[in-house]
């Protein structure tokens, strides 16, 4: 237990003092690279603009997540119960996929222009249900006929069979993919509010420190992001933990 | 007695890339009510599609599958299934896995009665005391077990059950039959066992159905004329002897070989 807190808390601070050592070592001025001592000041400083705009973030990633997961897991499920919905979409889904997010964030903000919000949760959305979408496909396609024959046999309807077979039997793939999709829909978020102009959140204080040339807030922003999305990432892990924990198997 | 299950002329192909595959092919059979059927067969003669099309999961090409003097024309409650692969739900406990067919058959059935149900089963099949691990904590003939609980909980007319055994050791196996010989006194229901275990096929069954190679048709029925309390010892007797020897000629013919001709080459 100590082990597992004090392993990465170490490691944490190791990095921190080589980053520290390598601006030193190359007396580098602060408009070049900030260290890792500037950044408390920097903190202190702006903790008012930290704590409003990382909410911004935070709650606009994971309505993005939301939604994702919402309509991921629908698109799954048409693919993996019908043949015909799998090989309509999956072409159409690749090549969205493939398709750079950046390029969109302006076709977005020309639809609907002035709707941060609204800009920054479709864009977290966008760039995070592809994983989720196949791996509840692939889930449900490749489940075992005999685990639906055992319920099929007596007469379950299909939604029965999905619920208590079908649904639950994904989970540890679902899971798999909702960690990858937290840190897009993370990257979704900030792309927009970076991007958009008078946009809010942690991205747009990104860009203020940028405007003022002011880098410690800079890399200040960047710790606080990397931060929020270990956060992220580790609440899927706890909801991993609760819902598919009999995945796990106990480790020889 | 009256015929639980008649399966009347079915001819059934597959659909393949390669065209259709015909697996059965006009096959008649009728198991009286309360039987046990053992059904062998080469490998791939069309066994399991037999399972299926009597659970009511397909639909033959032609002819018909009768149960309780009704055509089975879809899947019906009163059916209950066990394969080779035990097929255990690996986030339900053992005892909520073998309550799973009282969820779909009686969803108005208080949770206590399915419990209390489900309970007894596990007490009769030696699973006491497990009810609570996950399967992933018990041995391969420990889910087996809890598997053909879970395939009578619901008191089925009919047990279909492909292969159960297939995956376990000799000696597990055997302790499985003794277990299916003593459910079966306790619990009544029909049964259809399709095997690659000719012993196990006379140990079980009150008769033993030969198919032939694909496409399968009936091509030899034994009335295993013994005890229903038969014991292991039984398989020694050169009565049981007797009918095994038969029951392997039966099956090299079903397999386009001469029946002995192995066995002499073999010298
Ligand atoms: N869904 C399917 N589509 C196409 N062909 C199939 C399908 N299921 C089975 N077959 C083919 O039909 C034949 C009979 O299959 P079946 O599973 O009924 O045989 P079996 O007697 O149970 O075989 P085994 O003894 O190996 O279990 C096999 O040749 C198999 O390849
Ligand atoms: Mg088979």
């Amino acid at each position: 237990m100590l082990q597992k807190i004090a392993v990465p808390v170490l490691a944490i601070l190791g990095f921190l003092g080589f980053w520290e050592f390598i601006v030193w070592v190359n007396g580098w001025p602060n408009y070049k690279m900030a260290s890792p001592s500037d950044l408390p000041a920097a903190y202190v400083r702006f903790a008012p603009l930290f704590l409003e705009m990382g909410w911004q973030t935070l709650w606009r990633t994971v309505a993005g997540l939301v939604v994702a997961v919402v309509a991921g897991t629908a698109l799954g499920m048409a693919m993996g119960f019908s043949r015909i919905a799998r090989d309509a979409l999956y072409p159409l889904l690749v090549g969205f996929n493939a398709i750079p997010k950046a390029t969109l964030v302006p076709v977005i903000a020309l639809l609907f222009i002035g709707q941060h919000d609204f800009n920054t949760v479709l864009m977290a959305f966008l760039i995070s249900f592809f994983p989720i979408a196949v791996s509840v496909g692939i889930g449900l396609s490749t489940l075992e006929p005999e685990y639906r024959d055992i319920l099929r046999a007596l007469g379950a309807s299909r939604v029965t069979i999905f619920w208590k077979i079908a649904l639950p039997k994904t989970l540890p793939e679902f899971f798999g993919a909702l960690k990858v999709s937290v840190t897009l829909a993370f990257i979704g978020t900030n792309l927009v509010e970076i991007v958009s102009p008078h946009g809010r959140g942690l991205g747009a204080l990104f860009k203020s420190g940028e405007t003022n040339g002011d880098y410690p807030l800079m890399f200040a922003v960047l710790i606080a992001l990397a931060v929020l999305g270990i956060v992220l990432y580790y609440a899927v892990v706890a909801l991993e933990r609760i819902f598919a924990g009999w995945a796990e198997r106990p480790q020889g | 007695m009256a015929n639980l299950i008649e399966i009347k002329g079915v001819t059934h192909a597959y659909r393949t890339k390669a065209g259709p595959l015909p697996v059965l092919s006009d096959l008649n059979l009728a198991i009286p009510e309360g039987e046990f059927a053992a059904v062998v067969g080469p490998s791939g003669c069309g066994k399991s599609t037999l399972t299926r099309l009597i659970a009511g999961l397909m639909r033959p090409d032609l002819g018909e599958v009768w149960l309780h003097g009704e055509p089975v024309r879809s899947p019906r409650k009163t059916v209950g299934m066990a394969f080779q692969n035990p097929v255990m739900l690996e986030w339900r406990t053992i005892l909520q896995n073998v309550i799973l067919p009282l969820e779909i058959v009686a969803p108005r059935m208080p949770q206590r009665q399915r419990e209390d149900r489900a309970m007894k089963l596990l007490d009769l099949v030696g699973l006491k005391g497990f009810e609570g691990k996950r399967p992933s904590e018990l041995s391969g003939g420990m889910r087996q077990r809890a598997s053909l609980c879970r395939a009578i909980v619901h008191k089925p007319e009919v047990l279909i059950m492909d292969e159960p055994f297939g995956a376990l050791d000799a000696f597990t196996r055997e302790d499985l039959w003794q277990t299916m010989r003593d459910l079966r006194a306790k619990e009544p229901f029909t049964c259809v066992l399709i095997t690659h275990d000719l012993r196990e096929s006379v140990f079980l069954g009150d008769q033993v159905f030969v198919l032939s190679g694909r496409p399968a048709t009936t091509q030899h029925v034994l009335d295993v004329d013994l005890p229903a309390d038969r014991t292991l010892d039984i398989l020694f007797t050169p009565q049981v002897a007797d009918m095994l020897h038969l029951l392997r000629d039966q099956i090299q013919i079903a397999q386009g070989r001469v029946p002995g001709a192995a066995a002499a080459g073999g010298h």
